[in-house]
């Protein structure tokens, strides 16, 4: 990979922080991880994947058999690209490594969403050959179809270490659908992903990222989003199979006037698995607005949800929303809404509930004649269902139809 | 028909209803008067079934069958339903939900709007049931759903409280659809029990009998639009004195 101006400060900040645990989550003994950048066979043409991978892909949202409502793809298996391409006019998509190598600029946006020493994570993905994807609108262009990804986990005992940039020039339009799987069903491994997001004045990016991972698989993405004035950034996060161990608290500034972002979040939690999950906005800038909706179940597993907004600027804006339901007797939803405000005339309010279903609420739809069964089911089908403004109705669509798919396992 | 007979009810071991007995013969519909907290709505969440709303003593018999045991859903299943007087908001389900829920396999998308439009609330099939909700739009909202239910029995609490004069003749119509007014008494398969303090929905419904209740007993039966008369210008106090029970065939 080409080295980076200033690249030297950046490797010696990931060493000083090489040790550094992260602020959240339980610890990860990287040691007992392996680290492989074993090259893969690049595929001009996706479709010719492996039919097992591209059937673990669709479940996480990725299509490669038919990509004429994607206009863009990019794979990445373990820690080597395998596929990417870009099939509509202003549109970039190729892999991180590649795009550092045309551009001199990337540099600029190198770790300036994300500090290099976090903690061990964002410096393993420093210190280690991290690739990853770079997905960039140009100015005025908007996407018609999305641009997928997949970060895709083969090797067993592997640490996945990904570095992605994705950046929504002036007035763009940018809608992202990413998804995260194994290969195995029950194989450990660890993804760690740097994703950094930079939304220039007046874009508008959506992100969509289902992961679909295993009970032995540990997760720790790092996310920093920078917005600019009156753009506008969409995050749609959706876990519903079981992983062993997730921690991940984006972070997303709006520096410009009137940006905007939204954070919504579904996750379920199986029985041993630990998720603490968080979204967190800073409201610099003068009428900058966020909500943050997140939405967890438990059958069984740890959630802890937090959500954090500061408003800096005058006229900001913004709401928290954590609700979680404890389906079984075992589980334990740990919801930590926090509020910031540090100048009169900002508008911060947040709610959270977490507990059974209402025993009330169940008998309601009872009395109209079904089942208790049936009635559960209704009451988490809504309380599952997230209508995302802003979101184009076919990815609304897709996403629906990837939590339809993971409900079933839930009742 | 439906019999309710010597039934005593309690809620969280407090003895709420004492020994009520009422008969709705097929195709009738009777309304319910009693002061607050005298127990009507105890009554009628008894009859659907309610677990908080224990049995300890006395029967239902709906349709010649005992139901005093029988959960909540298999009553709604075999054809009684009520409209709450404060029904839960149900985050996440929408109304269409619900009212697909009440139709179980009878119809589909079309005749949903239809009932939406007859309840003029189809802007409000896609809002979260009884979220943000005035309180005539919630007490539409049941009756619509009531509609797509179908029930033999009817129980309607305070159908028209909180309604204003334009709705409440709104009201009125959508109780008589789920009450069959439009065909012969003696055709009409429904039966409807209907709790009111204004006794403004007397202006709509034909109803045939009215009790009062009072103390968790059942104080008085006769002709509704006199014991609303006598109400309104004695009080419940003076109606319950006479304690006369014109109960026929007894
Ligand atoms: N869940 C409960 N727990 C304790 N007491 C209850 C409960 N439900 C009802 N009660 C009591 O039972 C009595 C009858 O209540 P009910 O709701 O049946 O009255 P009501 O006649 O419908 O009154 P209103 O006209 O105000 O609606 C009241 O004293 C009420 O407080
Ligand atoms: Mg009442």
């Amino acid at each position: 990979m080409p080295e980076i101006k200033s690249a030297k400060t950046y490797k010696d900040r990931a060493k000083a922080a090489a040790a550094k645990p992260a602020a959240l989550g339980n610890d990860i003994d990287l040691s007992t991880y392996i680290s492989s950048t074993e090259e893969q066979p690049y595929r001009a043409d996706p479709s010719e994947l492996p039919a097992q991978a591209k059937e673990k892909m669709l479940e996480a949202g990725v299509i490669l058999d038919d990509i004429s409502q994607r206009s863009g793809t990019f794979i990445q298996m373990d820690n080597a690209p395998v596929h990417s391409s870009s099939r509509q006019e202003g549109i970039e998509v190729m892999a991180v490594s590649q795009a550092l190598e045309r551009y001199d600029w990337l540099s600029d946006y190198w770790w300036r969403a994300v500090a290099v020493d976090s903690d061990k994570y964002t410096a393993h993905i420093e210190l280690s050959q991290s690739n990853g994807y770079f997905i960039r609108t140009l100015p005025g262009y908007k996407t018609v179809f999305p641009v997928q990804a997949c970060l895709y986990l083969s090797k067993v005992q592997l640490a996945q270490n990904v570095h992605n940039i994705i950046i929504a020039e002036e007035n763009s339009e940018l809608h992202i659908i990413t998804g995260c799987t194994t290969a195995s069903k029950e194989e450990p491994g660890l993804h760690m992903g740097v994703s950094e997001f930079y939304i220039k004045r007046g874009a508008k990016v959506t992100f969509t990222m289902i992961h679909s991972w295993n009970p032995v698989v540990a997760v720790r993405p790092r996310t920093g989003v920078i917005i600019e004035q009156d753009g506008l950034f969409l995050s749609n996060y959706v876990i519903m199979k079981p992983v062993q161990s997730l921690q991940t608290n984006p972070l997303a500034k709006c520096v410009g006037e009137n940006a905007t972002v939204r954070f919504n979040s579904i996750l379920v939690s199986t029985p041993g698995s630990m998720m603490d999950v968080g979204s967190r906005v800073l409201l610099n800038a003068k009428g900058a607005k966020t909500e943050i909706i997140s939405r967890t179940i438990t059958t069984g597993g740890n959630i802890v949800a937090r959500g954090y907004i500061e408003g800096n600027a005058p006229e900001v804006k913004g709401h928290l929303e954590c609700r979680g339901l404890i389906l079984e007797g075992k589980g334990v939803i740990h919801a930590v809404p926090e509020l910031k405000g540090t100048l009169a005339g900002i508008d911060l309010s947040h709610e959270a509930a977490v507990g059974k279903i209402a025993e009330e609420e169940l008998e309601y739809l009872m009395a109209r004649g079904l089942t208790r069964t049936e009635a559960t089911a209704t009451i988490i089908r809504g309380f599952l269902r997230v209508d995302i403004e802003g979101l184009p109705p076919l990815l609304s669509a897709e996403l629906q139809r990837a939590v339809e798919a993971s409900e079933e396992d839930l009742m | 028909m439906l019999e309710i007979k010597q039934l005593t009810v309690a809620v969280e071991d407090k003895e709420i209803l004492h020994d009520v007995s009422l008969t709705i013969k097929t195709g009738e519909t009777h309304v319910l008067f009693g002061p607050n907290g005298s127990g009507k709505t105890t009554l009628l969440m008894a009859m659907m079934g309610f677990p908080k709303y224990q049995v300890t003593s006395g029967s239902i018999i709906f349709r010649g069958m005992d139901i005093t045991g029988l959960p909540l859903d298999e009553r709604s299943r075999l054809g009684i339903g009520i409209s709450f007087q404060r029904p839960p908001v149900v985050r996440g389900v929408k109304t269409r939900d619900m009212v697909s829920a009440c139709l179980k396999e009878r119809g589909g998308e079309e005749i949903i709007s239809k009932l939406a439009k007859k309840a003029d609330l189809a802007d409000f099939m896609d809002r979260e049931i009884n979220y943000g909700f005035s309180g005539g739009e919630i007490k539409r909202s049941e009756l619509m759903q009531l509609l797509a239910q179908k029930p033999e029995l009817t129980l309607l609490d305070e159908p028209e409280s909180g309604v204003d004069l334009v709705n409440i003749a709104l009201i009125g119509e959508l109780i008589n659809e789920l009450l069959e007014k439009d065909c012969p008494i003696r055709f009409r398969k429904c039966m409807g029990l209907i709790i009111t303090h204004t006794g403004n929905i007397l202006d709509y419904v034909n109803a045939l009998t009215g009790y009062v209740m009072y103390d968790g007993r059942i104080g008085c039966e006769g002709d509704p639009h006199e014991i609303l008369k006598t109400i309104k210008e004695k009080g419940y106090e003076e109606c319950i004195r006479c304690l006369v029970r014109e109960v026929p065939n007894a």
